[in-house]
């Protein structure tokens, strides 16, 4: 947080019109605000596939790999995203090439990450050996992002967002259903591949909100929360997209006010939403012997006349 | 069976190979429009191929394979499927009926805009005609095994198509399930026309229900009607092994001497 915040000793209280305009007083929060809402909206959406796909290693991984090409990038004068965007969507690639095969795999997933949290670290080091660049690309730099960030952000969130719409019902179908996707023509590879690309970018864009580290509060707890409250696919997507901004609207709030970081702020509510969840959700806390009960009527009408 | 329309599968000096891997070859014979044909053999035997071949996933290695006057395609509509099932995640959070709806609308592009009546029409239909009403809108993986079983076919159902390829539907089910998913079946092939392939592990909850079995074996198909097929010489021919067919007093049938001939396929 900027030294001057905590002098200008900002407005809070029940006047919400001058919380607005004291949240948006400064273009740093505009910025963060703006950039923060679309990264939530597609890391909200696609998240609930990464989950729904069991994908949410595999996408913490990408995050990791990210981290080596923005500190590569740095290194060689060339702009932290562009090295972000390589990284992730070439691991993305072969990811998706992978499909089934990618399950199980973890101890591969986690030697690569460990091995790009390497190579960032000797990025790094080799730079300035400072450890600046390297907490901003760890634990997000929301509050540094400038106008030019926020356009770029803009067109990459919104072209993840429409790609899955584009392909939602085949994506679902190949999510749940592989065998009988494929059979019904459904390009079950060409999506496992156009998704982990487009998760990539998802996952690119959330690196600069909280961070290669924290990347599981945006893109996997709004949607394993989501998965809680309802069993409908297009409620479980638009749930989870409002989930994310919320927890992003709410953790830069925060963040105003007190001077800790974001990505604390942000984790923190996501981890709490999530405990919260698990307790309430009324989805999948059936009672297990329910699925029993037709049973039962069957064999009645077996022995019936 | 005994229609006079033409014949739903077609299959003429066929093989099945994965790679350079041999399945089986030399398979010739006919499913008839509306015939219910078990497909058994053991495990390994390409029992599964075959309906990959049919439903267009894996193409002949030899031979020719016709599938409703056509020959087989991906994306066939016509032929709906029910692959063998692995278990669902007891925490996937989709309803049964999503998981039917897909059979609809799944390979169709985008979101699903404007008049979805029909289509939640066509889906009620389908879990009606499975008698699944009361189950259909909790969470699938919650279900038993019987329940995911209808759901799953309503699922195939609900694309209307005129043949269906079913990949153990009575695996991991208690024998009374077993009989009722296969009458079950039997009853909607009847009621729709269909065509049915049903891959199994006992032929006895089918006995009932089968026009014809098609047994896949040691490389090779044999295809005839229950009594014909499973018999003490059919089968020692079929594997090359002394096999031997027994009978209780309900008329079950009993496949003796495979144990060694399973463990082989098995490893």
């Amino acid at each position: 947080m900027p030294e001057s915040l905590l002098a200008a000793a900002p407005y809070f209280g029940w006047d919400l019109v001058r919380v607005g305009q004291e949240l948006f007083r400064y273009a740093f929060m505009q910025h963060a605000y703006e950039a923060g809402t679309i990264v939530a909206l597609s890391a909200g959406v696609i998240g609930y596939f990464v989950v729904l796909r069991g994908l949410s290693f595999a996408a913490h991984a990408l995050s990791h790999i990210g981290f080596a090409g923005a500190t590569g990038a740095v290194l060689t004068g060339v702009a932290p995203i562009v090295g972000l965007l390589v990284f992730t969507m070439s691991a993305g690639a072969v990811m998706g090439a992978l499909g089934q095969r990618l399950r199980g795999r973890d101890v591969t997933i986690g030697l690569v990450m460990a091995w790009s949290l390497g190579l960032g670290l000797l990025f790094t080091r080799l730079y300035t050996g400072s450890a600046n660049l390297a907490i901003g690309f760890l634990f997000g730099q929301i509050f540094g992002i400038n106008s030019q960030d926020v356009v770029v952000t803009f067109v990459a969130g919104a072209l993840t967002v429409l790609i899955v719409i584009a392909v939602y019902r085949p994506l679902l179908f190949a999510t749940l259903d592989e065998e009988v996707a494929e059979a019904k023509g459904v390009p079950v590879r060409g999506l496992s591949i156009a998704f982990m690309v487009v998760l990539a970018v998802a996952v690119s864009e959330a690196v600069q909100v909280v961070g290669v580290l924290l990347i599981f509060a945006l893109i996997v707890a709004p949607a394993a929360i989501a998965e809680r409250f309802t069993t409908r696919p297009s409620r479980g997507v638009l749930l989870s997209a409002l989930m994310a901004v919320l927890f992003t609207w709410a953790g830069l709030t925060v963040a105003y006010y007190i001077p800790y970081p974001v990505g604390f702020f942000i984790t923190t509510i996501a981890f709490w939403s999530y405990v919260v969840a698990r307790f309430v959700a009324p989805t999948l806390t059936l009672p297990r012997r329910r699925g029993r009960e037709p049973l039962a009527r069957e064999e009645q009408a077996l022995h019936s006349p | 069976m005994g229609r006079s329309s033409s014949p739903a599968i077609v299959a003429d000096g066929l093989a099945a190979a994965y790679a350079d891997r041999l399945i089986w070859r030399d398979a010739s014979f006919t499913v008839n429009t509306g015939e219910f044909v078990a497909v058994l053999g053991p495990n390994g035997s390409g029992k599964s191929t075959l309906l990959r071949l049919v439903l267009g996933l894996l193409p002949p290695a030899a031979g020719t394979l016709q599938v409703l006057g056509k020959r087989p395609h991906r994306g066939n509509a016509d032929v709906g499927y029910v692959p063998q099932r692995r278990n669902i995640d007891r925490d996937l959070p989709i309803r049964g009926r999503d998981f039917v709806h897909l059979g609809i609308d799944g390979d169709h592009w985008g979101v699903a805009f404007g008049n979805t009546a029909d289509n939640h029409l066509r889906v009620d239909q389908a879990i009606q005609s499975v008698q699944a009403q009361a189950y259909a809108d909790r969470p699938i993986g919650r279900l038993s095994g019987g329940e995911q079983q209808r759901l799953l076919l309503a699922q195939a159902l609900a694309g209307k198509p005129q043949m269906l390829l079913l990949d153990e539907p009575l695996a991991s089910l208690d024998l009374r399930n077993q009989i009722v998913i296969a009458e079950l079946v039997a009853e909607l092939a009847r009621a729709n026309g269909l065509t049915v392939l049903l891959i199994a592990h006992d032929i006895n909850p089918l006995l009932p229900v089968v026009d014809r079995v098609l047994y896949v074996a040691h490389g090779g198909v044999a295809i005839g009607k229950p009594a014909e097929v499973i018999t003490t010489e059919q089968l020692s021919r079929l594997y090359d092994a002394p096999i031997e067919v027994l009978h209780d007093s309900h008329g079950h049938m009993f496949v003796v001497g495979l144990e060694a001939e399973s463990a082989h396929h098995d490893a």
